[in-house]
């Protein structure tokens, strides 16, 4: 029974799809929890919303929607302010209002039937185990576009987020690389969100690399390790869920479960290393990281 | 004007109007302290948070204000308390609020016929609203006015400038903890109006529009209460009018259209610079002597 529960269909496109998210939003998580951006991060997640019930809406397919809405947001916000400080009152307008699109296109969508009102509940928890084929592929196409860009972007993306003032003199063009590395996490966001849904993407694109920071300091290592939490993360929660007896909690629940047991068991064994050299900035102002680590 | 008059024969007009009012006036208070104090992110976070205590009431059977009024503050103490500095709470706050927003849809997802309840504490009705519930929501609305304002001269000091607050003797950790608590009760009137995604609109539209068009934390205050009276109205009474827009989109909307003209052609937010500037001075000073 069991077995047979394993060998499904659903079950290995549940586990394929896991992986695709696992892997992308870890690797772009990094660089967020480095800078400092999870609400940007959770901000484009809310767009996404927007992007998904949009696309069903218009009948597009929602992974398409979220990719189109949170590019076009990251330029936005790109665009915007410059300033961290005045950035999270400008984040929380967009957020409310991308959130208030998402609600209007989902009403609209949502209204008078029963199957698009549970629709929109997989927009916001996930639909791991409805993901189709077309679907699958065209996360996989968008993860791959952001790893590309990822890679493309990685030094420069790392100096400017380890010492903004020493990249920019070297003529790092910091502004254009905050940009799109923006771009970047709208991607991966809209391909965690396909796995387990807008509201609890954060738990593959925040979590995972949030862990790994604290656990190793070097920047492959802790890429490495960041891909490795979220597979964890991820095909731990699959099977938790297709093994619980009785009723399956929600693949979502265990998914973020374990991503929440996964950061703050990393905080809690980072706690006892890092209270010898006194308190180290690890999620840190840039500038602040810098100067700390080459003392 | 018929039409409207019409609407208001309805009780639950009445009603959401009323709660309406008293959230909208108490969230622009309380928020523009919000956006003072760079706390958007908390505020973003709370109601997510008490979703899951939401959803585990209607699971028990207790009303889903109940179990939001304990989950949220709950919560914002444990934040206020437990994190120390802003930028350790994004990330802790993130993952801790994913987590919740998970356990919540298990909760739904063990409630049958789940769709339609996580949609009404997601995204609020006007629908449904109790007399009993809006006259609640009005008492705690005027107490969290009344603490704000027994709190304002000192919350306004720590907020503006932590460390000098801190060494004139204000209790700042004890402050945060408290205006993080007055945000969980001010959380728990709004949601079933506003929805828990969508209710903080109500706390950073109206203050952050207000904060650059006015100097002064009056006057920045009022307008935002102003502000927030408008938005909640004219959102109500469109949403009623049309039949089909939700009011959390109309709201979130109508803040977004004026915020970003103000935000485009007013420059910078008045009075809340100069006075971080005079922080940020204050604190290399402590550095230097440090």
């Amino acid at each position: 029974m069991t077995i047979q529960l394993l060998r499904s269909d659903v079950f290995l496109n549940a586990m394929a799809s896991g992986a695709i998210a696992a892997v992308v939003a870890p690797l772009v998580g990094y660089f967020l929890v480095l800078r400092a951006q999870a609400f940007a991060a959770e901000s484009l997640l809310d767009v996404c919303f927007a992007g998904a019930t949009g696309g069903a809406l218009l009948g597009v397919s929602p992974i398409l929607g979220m990719a189109v809405f949170g590019v076009g947001a990251a330029l936005g916000m790109g665009g915007l302010g410059e300033r961290a400080r005045e950035r999270s009152v400008e984040i929380g307008m967009v957020v409310s209002f991308a959130l208030g699109l998402g609600v209007l296109f989902l009403g609209l969508y949502a209204h008078g039937s029963a199957a698009h009102a549970n629709a929109g509940v997989s927009v916001l928890f996930g639909s791991l185990l409805s993901v189709q084929t077309p679907e699958m592929l065209r996360a996989a196409g968008l993860g791959a576009a952001a790893i590309a860009g990822l890679a493309v972007l990685y030094r420069p993306l790392l100096f400017s987020t380890v010492d903004t003032e020493a990249a920019r003199a070297r003529g790092v063009p910091v502004r254009l690389v905050s940009v799109l590395f923006l771009v970047t996490v709208a991607l991966a966001a809209a391909v965690g969100s396909m796995a387990v849904g807008v509201l609890l993407a954060a738990s593959l694109l925040i979590a995972p690399a949030a862990a790994a920071v604290r656990l190793t300091r070097r920047p492959g290592r802790a890429l490495a390790l960041s891909v490795g939490l979220g597979l964890a993360v991820a095909w731990g929660g699959i099977l938790v869920s297709f093994l619980w007896p009785g009723r399956h909690p929600p693949v979502g629940f265990t998914i973020s479960a374990l991503a929440a047991v996964a950061y703050f068991a990393a905080a809690a064994a980072s706690r006892g290393r890092y209270a010898r050299r006194g308190r180290t900035v690890i999620v840190g102002d840039n500038a602040e990281t810098g100067q700390r680590s080459h003392p | 004007m018929t039409g409207l008059r019409e609407l208001l024969a309805y009780s639950f007009m009445v009603n959401a109007l009323v709660t309406g009012s008293a959230v909208a006036v108490a969230s622009a208070a309380a928020g523009y302290f919000m956006v003072c104090r760079q706390a958007t992110f908390a505020g973003h976070a709370l109601p997510n948070i008490g979703f899951a205590g939401a959803a585990g009431a209607v699971l028990l059977g207790v009303e889903p204000a109940y179990g939001l009024f304990a989950v949220t503050l709950l919560s914002a103490v444990g934040m206020g308390l437990f994190a120390r500095d802003l930028r350790e709470r994004d990330v802790t706050v993130g993952v801790i609020m994913t987590f919740t927003l998970g356990l919540g849809f298990l909760f739904l997802a063990l409630y049958s016929g789940y769709a339609a309840r996580v949609y009404g504490i997601l995204f609020g009705s006007i629908l449904g609203i109790s007399a009993e519930a809006a006259r609640r929501s009005v008492i705690a609305a005027v107490a969290s006015l009344a603490v704000l304002a027994f709190l304002y001269r000192p919350l306004l000091f720590s907020t503006f400038d932590p460390e000098l607050a801190r060494a004139r003797g204000v209790p700042v950790r004890t402050l945060s903890v408290a205006f993080l608590a007055l945000l969980g009760v001010i959380v728990s009137i709004s949601v079933q109006l506003m929805g828990a995604l969508l209710l903080f609109t109500l706390m950073v539209g109206p203050a952050a529009t207000a904060t650059r068009i006015v100097k002064g934390p009056v006057a920045a205050i009022a307008l935002s209460a102003g502000l927030g009276l408008l938005y909640v109205w004219a959102g109500i009474l469109v949403a009623a009018m049309s039949g089909t827009l939700p009011v959390s989109f109309c709201i979130a909307t109508l803040s977004f259209l004026v915020y970003l003209p103000v935000r485009l052609f007013l420059g910078h937010p008045a009075g809340g610079r100069e006075h971080r500037r005079g922080g940020d001075v204050q604190r290399t000073n402590h550095g230097a002597t440090a």
